[in-house]
């Protein structure tokens, strides 16, 4: 175990990383903000944030981050990815078309509801509340990514319409909104069991 | 003040995911795709950049509407857009034509010189300018979901964002000192609404992400912005008014990054071509400075 001790890292290259490590703390949970590959070292979770996925794309090249964080979530580690994370994640970003870590089995598409004026809080459909552990979830979209398809070993925890919005494989937990931005999300609650709560 | 509406949470939700980000002015396409390239996390539209406003002078208004336009069916990230104060119907274009922030700015020349926009009937967020804490609530009342310390815009020169910057920290340092009942004189002062002078009193900080702008020209500028406070920079003339544009736009992007890093810093600013010239503050005259545009 590393110097972080029993702490969740946070990407924290560009984005709405703060409101993240906002909800971890109400939930118990100690954040460390992640910039570099050694920041990594001993974390029991990891949160991609919402924010600029080609921004942090550029900001990832050339400092190892990249293969350091896709290493991890092969092996295993806890993570939860929103919006920007989502893409991040993706087996394939499309509108437009840019690279990913290829590790969450999905087609993205950026943008796809809309700009800024087409932003909106949503109430969505839970397909799974004993999993969620909640029968209602709220839904911060903000230039939000769409899931086009999905693999067999994705399950839909959510959706918007016929749209997955909330995704589970594995140790990955992705959604296409913001539950750091809902208070008291579900979504949240859910991750901060997975990784559990700090001693 | 509701800032637990769905349309407000959008808005500064929206200014959330900027935090950490360089926004980048751009004047046409080329320059929009060379700062996404770079790693901007948005860009500017406007029809020419601050550095250019000063020294040709001249009324300066909204950009053309197919300039914004291209700008917006090149890149991905966000694209904002900047009305003059008071300029409600440009505001209005802006939002139709679908920006997805509309900056109402000082570097523009006023439309109004008493009233803003008031920012609450529009769905499109609105990020305004301020010197100090007082101006930068009073946006806020009138609906501002981001706020940026207004420097001295196209001047290549740090201190008025320094100025900016280290007022309103001073002010709601100050603002935490108080008891209620001193709260009242307070607001009185800084001109402000009561109910958000109480809530940056008890919060430490303002209700919306404050950014930084105005005079950056070089990663250490950007990075001192960061130290000060700011969460995000925007930079104006600097990067398309220096003799290397990507790279500048780079070397930028990365020191607000890891501004905490002087070592990245260092490596970021090592091999720039010239920085933009700039300008002595103390040779502007007041009418000079864009800053002292709106109150």
């Amino acid at each position: 175990m590393g110097s972080n001790g029993r702490r969740v890292g946070v990407l924290a290259l560009q984005g709405d990383f703060e409101a993240h490590a906002r909800a971890l703390a109400a939930r118990g949970v100690s954040a460390v903000e992640v910039r570099d590959p050694d920041d990594l070292d001993g974390v029991r979770g990891l949160v991609l944030p919402g924010g600029e996925s080609t921004t942090m794309l550029t900001l990832m090249e050339g400092s190892g981050l990249r293969e350091r964080v896709s290493e991890l979530v092969r092996g295993g580690l806890p993570v939860l990815a929103t919006c920007a994370g989502l893409i991040l994640l993706a087996r394939e970003v499309r509108h437009p078309a840019q690279a990913s870590l290829g590790l969450l089995d999905a087609v993205v598409d950026r943008n796809a509801y809309g700009r800024q004026i087409d932003s909106a809080v949503v109430a969505l459909e839970v397909c799974e509340p004993g999993e969620l552990g909640a029968d209602r979830l709220e839904g911060v979209f903000i230039r939000a990514p769409r899931v086009r398809e999905v693999g067999g070993d994705v399950r839909v925890l959510a959706r918007y319409g016929d749209d997955p919005v909330l995704v589970r494989q594995g140790s990955l937990l992705a959604a296409t909104f913001h539950p750091e931005l809902s208070p008291g999300s579900p979504v949240i609650d859910l991750f901060a069991r997975t990784v559990g709560r700090r001693e | 003040m509701n800032f637990s509406s769905p349309e407000f949470r959008v808005k500064v939700g929206l200014a959330e995911m900027l935090k950490g980000g360089v926004i980048m002015d751009v004047t046409d396409a080329s320059q929009a795709k060379i700062a996404e390239d770079a790693g901007a996390a948005a860009v500017m539209a406007l029809e020419r950049v601050p550095a250019d406003i000063r020294s040709e002078g001249g009324v300066a208004r909204m950009a053309a509407i197919e300039k914004i336009d291209q700008i917006m069916q090149t890149v991905s990230i966000p694209v904002m857009a900047k009305c003059r104060i008071g300029h409600i119907a440009e505001a209005r274009v802006l939002e139709t034509l679908g920006v997805d922030f509309v900056d109402e700015s000082e570097v523009l020349t006023p439309a109004d010189e008493e009233n803003h926009v008031w920012k609450h009937d529009f769905k499109v967020p609105f990020v305004c300018g301020c010197r100090n804490l007082g101006e930068a609530l009073r946006r806020i009342a009138e609906g501002a979901a981001m706020i940026r310390t207004k420097g001295e815009a196209g001047s290549g020169n740090i201190v008025e964002a320094v100025r900016h910057l280290r007022a309103v920290r001073r002010e709601l340092r100050r603002l935490g000192t108080l008891e209620g009942e001193e709260l009242i004189p307070a607001a009185k002062e800084l001109q402000a609404p009561f109910e958000l002078v109480r809530y940056v009193a008890s919060e430490g900080k303002l209700p919306v992400p404050n950014f930084a702008a105005g005079g950056v020209a070089t990663p250490a500028d950007a990075a001192l912005c960061m130290m000060l406070g700011a969460e995000s920079v925007f930079v104006g003339s600097g990067i398309f008014k220096s003799e290397d544009p990507a790279r500048r736009a780079k070397a930028v992007v990365k020191a607000v990054t890891h501004w905490r890093e002087p070592q990245v810093v260092l490596e970021a600013s090592r091999g720039l071509e010239g920085a933009m010239r700039g300008l002595d503050i103390a040779k502007l005259t007041p009418e000079e400075m864009l800053s002292r545009r709106g109150w």
